[in-house]
């Protein structure tokens, strides 16, 4: 990365540039349905044993957290309440950010960097096909479509991890625990949950190909982007879900 | 056949650094081209500008009519199916075989059935020596198959330019040797545009109708192959004879005085260093490659060929 004061702007203009082209470029036909199961499967493939392995221990902390929170308030009633709407809240959306974007994003600039510098996208280009169509938005689309599943695949196995940890270990009461599930907890929390993950999942990959398909320097460059990528998907995914969470407080009523 | 490129007043820089300036050339219609120059000079980045890889400073390239230069992108793909180009390693896909990498472009331009593309391909394939290798990966085979390959794909659409670059870098001289006989035996079948990249002196001597040389940031000549052969400009004469004596030095350029006295040297007739690295020939005439006998001659080259049969070719046999 060159040290200019300008660079930092000109990358982030060329970045939300491809944002822009992949959106001119989503309705043009023919769709890549191929490309967009090959990659939806490519990247189901890298993020799914992780997640349920992340959400586990995930779903455990906040439950042993809650447990022992709700018992010092004196709200053991409630802890089933709290920890559901944790988990749905924000943990899902949030171990499903650091999959999609570690593995999925890293997975994705990987590919296109190693295709950008042995000449692949110039070779495509030069035979008349745009590679954003053909590579980059059926890309953008399986990772929106896998985080979305991911994201529910993570809210069932939090909320079970939650289930076990509290009932099990910390000897809670399994009636009062599902009973209280809905009474904090609403649907649109579900809702606006998945929209985020599907968010997410199109600024992983989005910034992904775009630091791909800019690397350059030989095999350590696409090193470096792919460490850029998964670096610059972190800060902006933690960005936007603080902006999508403050403006679901302001849209969506709470109960109680 | 054939689309005639022309170039004007192009410059490229990347930063503060210039590449070349003021680059102004015409790609004659069906003629074989090489742009020669030393390692660095910016030979590959002509090429990609010429396609609109990359966007010149300044200047105008026009193919067909249209300034490519200054074309909407979705343009650009369009003029681009006029192209076909050999990368350096083949760029070939890598998570496709050999076959699936030379139907591609059929495969998305055209509606083709699969039993033509499978005609055509197996044809191109055969044109470069491939068969049997269908099923192959690229990262299973031999550089030298992988730039056939990729030249085979670069030939499926029937492009009417084909730009090489260095179609010998990476090869041995024997298959050199024979890339170059393919080249010209394409030339002499599918009458298109050839620009060829490259610092092989054989090759540049052999090939083509025209040479152009890039030193120094900028276009020294450009012209048909025997005005450069017979020139005497000093870095044309260095580069071509692969000579140490004269202006370009290991580090692109040397100070005027050595320069001067080199070249002082060398009309005084004192040869001094190895006799020219790659493919040189030294001097004197060098016939020209004609098609192979099996292929049928379109007058251009029956023309060249007579030529070549001509006085000065024999001349060139007594020596």
């Amino acid at each position: 990365m060159s040290l200019s004061p300008t660079a930092g702007l000109r990358h982030t203009g060329s970045l939300f540039a491809l944002a822009l082209d992949v959106l001119r470029t989503l309705p043009r036909r023919p769709f890549q349905a191929r490309e967009f199961i090959q990659q939806a499967w490519f990247v189901a493939g890298v993020t799914i044993l992780p997640t349920a392995l992340v959400s586990i221990p995930f779903g455990a902390v906040i439950a042993l957290q809650i447990g022992s929170l709700t018992r010092q308030l004196g709200a053991q009633s409630f802890s089933g309440a709290a920890s559901v709407l944790a988990v749905l809240r924000e943990a899902s959306p949030i171990v499903t950010a650091l999959l999609i974007a570690g593995a999925g994003g890293s997975a994705i600039c990987a590919d296109l960097g190693a295709r950008k510098i042995r000449e692949e996208i110039d070779a495509m280009e030069v035979l008349g096909i745009d590679p954003i169509h053909r590579l980059v938005v059926p890309r953008v689309l399986a990772s929106m479509a896998v985080a979305v599943l991911l994201n529910g695949l993570v809210s069932v196995v939090g909320v079970a991890g939650g289930y076990f940890f509290n009932v099990v270990l910390q000897h809670g009461t399994p009636g009062a625990y599902l009973a209280s599930f809905t009474t904090l907890a609403q649907l649109p929390d579900l809702w606006t949950a998945e929209l985020k993950a599907l968010v997410f999942g199109a600024i992983a990959a989005i910034v992904a190909s775009y630091k791909g398909l800019t690397a350059k320097g030989g095999p350590k460059g696409v090193g470096d982007a792919v460490n850029q990528s998964v670096v610059i998907t972190f800060m902006l995914l933690f960005v936007t879900n603080f902006v999508m969470t403050a403006v679901y407080f302001q849209v969506v009523p709470q109960r109680g | 056949m054939g689309v005639e490129i022309c170039v004007e007043g192009l410059t490229k820089s990347f930063g503060h650094q210039v590449i070349w300036r003021d680059v102004s050339l015409t790609l004659p219609a069906g003629e074989i081209s090489v742009m020669l120059g030393p390692s660095g000079t910016g030979k590959s980045v002509f090429l990609k500008t010429l396609v609109g890889l990359l966007k010149p400073d300044r200047g105008s390239i026009t193919i067909a009519g249209r300034d490519i230069t200054r074309l909407r992108e979705h343009d650009l793909y369009e003029v681009r199916k006029l192209f076909g180009v050999l990368f350096q390693d083949g760029a070939l896909f890598g998570s496709m075989d050999l076959y699936d990498n030379i139907a591609f472009p059929l495969r998305e331009h055209t509606r083709k059935p699969e039993s033509e593309i499978r005609r055509i391909v197996l044809e191109k394939m055969d044109m470069v020596g491939l068969i049997g290798a269908e099923r192959k990966l690229p990262g299973e085979i031999s550089g030298g198959m992988r730039k056939r390959a990729g030249l085979a794909r670069a030939l499926v659409l029937d492009p009417e330019i084909i730009l090489f670059d260095e179609p010998d870098s990476g090869l041995d001289p024997v298959r050199v040797a024979y890339l170059n006989q393919l080249i010209v035996d394409l030339n002499a079948q599918i009458n298109a545009t050839f620009l060829i990249v490259t610092h092989d002196i054989a090759s540049a001597r052999q090939v083509p109708d025209n040479i152009g040389l890039l030193f120094r940031r900028e276009l020294v000549m450009f012209g048909p192959r025997q005005v450069l052969l017979d020139s005497d400009e000093p870095v044309v004469g260095q580069f071509l004879n692969g000579r140490m004596q004269g202006p370009i030095g290991m580090a692109e350029e040397k100070d005027a005085a050595q320069v001067e006295q080199e070249l002082a040297e060398l009309g005084a007739g004192h040869r001094r260093g190895p006799q020219g690295g790659k493919g040189a020939t030294g001097a004197g005439v060098t016939p020209r490659l004609l098609p192979s006998p099996g292929i049928v001659r379109p007058p251009r080259w029956q023309d060249i060929a007579d030529r070549e049969s001509g006085p000065r070719a024999r001349e060139g046999a007594d020596l």
